[in-house]
């Protein structure tokens, strides 16, 4: 494994909330105390519920939110201050996809145009220049110069995504966040976009952290597969054994639920309660109140995340030490 | 046995352009039928049309029976007997179809009186017993409650519990779990499948999630570009696809496990109601067009019990299906 691009050592962040206009301000922890680390040219995909927090890491990953405490190191470096110009070199290195690729792009500007607008930002290359790189960058995401001069409301829903991938790729950027990149994407375009991203990745030799709520497409796309729940990761893995063998209560819950052809719903694990409030996180092990398995010891001990062998890791009180089976014991 | 709805020919136009173009479907009592398509293949329309919900600058033609009867163009009163009486519906977003100053009681209470001849203490009863067997904890407590004070799975529930107030036959489910987390997804479709055992409910399940639809539907139809293309058993579609859109959507599902392979993308997107192709719909983007699909449209052509697909190219791509299978 190559040296990590990205290096994020516990990361917390908190926002204040109030209930009504004159009620208390309540803190939610989006994110509390999370550590990844993505080496070179790999993807790690982090998935979740809604207010897992998984973009709020997304976000302070790539600095445009600063983290309460812990740090994010990229290329061995800390990252620099918002708004300095050390900063903005560093973050033409980094970029980020959101889910909505409309709401991304300029209504009113032709899409070429948009492509070309962190080149001037950035101060790269001549006019010229930045001219051939738009069109280079049109063929990267299987596009033409004709769709170049459309504007966003004349392309589809996959086209979009295309042109703000294609945006993002303009400073040659060695990171790239995607939040849920394919989730608004019919199953047929989501495909077009995924087999994108991987050629593009294995041709620039990208690094990607890819958030989404859809196994399926976290799986397709990631080498390691980090689950959140609640502000914290719990359970991290390689891609193909975290879902073959998922260790977690949770996870085994997440993998249980997704729906798949040729396969009837039995022996499916349905979790009882409600999905988590961020607001008020549970004592312990957060997820416990949902946990089919939870003992009296996961209600007031927070379970940390410690190492099992083949480089998992897990959160939970009931897996212990390497290699220990416990869905069968179960 | 009659059918319990049986749609003949049915076509939607908006302004000209065919949003529907011809949609034959039947559905036998207590029957769970998933309708799958990409957006604006005409899942919803379809549903909507059948019971008078679309605006009134849609042209809508053909037939659709429920029981024999003819619901295109009957009176409105008898439609508003039908609509949530004997055909109920649920949608994605179910916080807005709920009205936010009203209490759940007042909601629940508003349906029962509509559709069901009860009155005073009986429909509080009914609506306290409706919203425990969806299974909404602490039930009598909650019927006080307003829609904003409960979860969106809940939501959905509470909508399932509405849904159910009048005994329906039939309930259209239009994508009820999209904007659900997949651990609640997973308890809402289980109520749902719970509830139409118990009830002897038929149910249409419209959803874009192929995975979905196969776990709880016994048979399913594809649709595409405002057309049925291919109607199967739910096992056998998913084992066995022979249009190749139903091909195409089946190979473009990223695997939760086994080996990892390349996607395989349908090229292209689904054509503009107001620029259609001649002919095949799918054609331009089908890997296995030939000259005759750009002529004629093909129909929808029974190819074994239960079994239909519209393409004349199904044997071909049935071949080339069990030719790479074969490698």
């Amino acid at each position: 494994m190559s040296a990590p691009l990205v290096e994020v050592s516990a990361i917390s962040r908190s926002y204040s909330m109030r209930s009504g206009m004159f009620g208390r301000a309540t803190a939610v922890h989006a994110v509390d105390g999370v550590s990844l680390s993505i080496p070179k040219g790999e993807t790690l995909g982090l998935v979740g519920e809604s207010g897992s927090g998984k973009s709020t890491t997304g976000r302070i990953v790539l600095g445009l939110e600063p983290p309460d405490r812990g740090d994010v190191r990229f290329d061995g470096k800390p990252m620099a201050a918002l708004g300095t110009q050390a900063w903005r070199t560093q973050r033409a290195r980094m970029q980020m996809i959101f889910q909505d690729p409309l709401g991304a792009l300029d209504r009113r500007l032709p899409v070429a145009s948009q492509i070309r607008e962190p080149l001037d930002i950035h101060g790269i290359g001549t006019v010229a220049e930045r001219e051939d790189r738009v069109r280079e960058l049109l063929r990267a995401v299987e596009l033409t110069p004709a769709h170049g001069a459309r504007y966003p409301g004349a392309l589809s829903g996959g086209q979009r995504q295309r042109i703000v991938l294609a945006r993002a790729l303009a400073t040659k950027p060695d990171f790239l966040v995607c939040d849920e990149p394919v989730s608004a994407l019919d199953v047929s375009i989501q495909a077009q976009v995924v087999n994108l991203l991987c050629d593009l990745q294995a041709r620039l030799s990208l690094t990607l952290l890819f958030i989404s709520h859809d196994l399926r497409v976290i799986r397709q796309i990631s080498t390691i597969v980090a689950v959140m729940y609640l502000g914290r990761i719990v359970e991290i893995g390689s891609a193909d054994d975290l879902f073959a063998r998922p260790e977690h209560p949770y996870t085994q819950a997440l993998v249980s639920a997704s729906p798949a052809p040729g396969r009837r719903s039995a022996g499916r694990i349905v979790l009882s309660g409600d999905p988590p409030n961020p607001a008020a996180r549970p004592n312990g092990c957060a997820f416990h109140p949902r946990c089919p398995r939870a003992l009296a010891r996961c209600a007031s001990e927070v379970p940390v995340l410690s190492a099992i062998g083949d480089g998992r890791q897990v959160a939970c009180h009931l897996v212990t030490g390497p290699h220990v089976q416990t869905r069968d014991a179960a | 046995m009659t059918p319990l709805v049986s749609i003949q020919g049915l076509s939607v136009a908006f302004g000209g352009a065919p949003v529907l173009r011809g949609i034959e479907l039947t559905l036998q009592k207590g029957e769970a039928l998933g309708l799958v398509g990409e957006s604006g293949s005409g899942k919803s329309v379809t549903w909507l049309a059948a019971l008078g919900l679309l605006p009134r600058h849609a042209k809508v033609s053909g037939s659709v029976r429920l029981d024999g009867r003819e619901l295109l163009g009957a009176a409105a009163s008898e439609l508003d007997r039908i609509r949530g009486g004997r055909i109920a519906m649920i949608f994605q977003d179910p916080a807005s179809a709920l009205n936010p100053v009203l209490t759940i009681r007042k909601q629940l209470c508003e349906a029962l009186a509509l559709h069901r001849d009860l009155s005073g203490e009986a429909v509080k009863a009914e609506a306290l017993r409706l919203l425990g067997l969806v299974g909404i904890p602490d039930a009598a407590r909650r019927l006080s409650a307003y829609p904003h004070e409960f979860s969106g799975g809940q939501v959905q529930r509470i909508m399932i519990a509405m849904a159910l107030a009048g005994n329906p036959d039939l309930l259209i489910a239009d994508e009820p779990t999209t904007a659900l987390d997949a651990t609640i997804q997973a308890q809402i479709l289980e109520l749902l499948s719970t509830i139409r055992r118990e009830m002897n409910m038929a149910m249409v399940l419209i959803s874009h999630d192929l995975g979905v639809v196969a776990e709880n539907c016994d048979r399913v139809a594809v649709m595409y570009a405002g057309r049925i293309v291919e109607q199967a058993p739910a096992n056998q579609l998913f084992a066995d696809p022979l249009h190749p859109y139903a091909q195409g959507l089946i190979g473009a599902l990223p695997p939760l496990d086994g080996p990892r392979r390349r996607l395989i993308a349908i090229p292209g997107t689904v054509p503009d109601p107001a620029q259609m192709p001649d002919g095949c719909a799918f054609a331009p983007r089908c890997a296995l067009a030939a000259e005759a699909c750009g002529a004629t449209a093909p129909t929808l052509a029974p190819i074994a019990d239960d079994r239909a697909v519209a393409c004349i190219r199904a044997e071909a791509s049935r071949r080339a299906l069990l030719g790479i299978a074969a490698e």
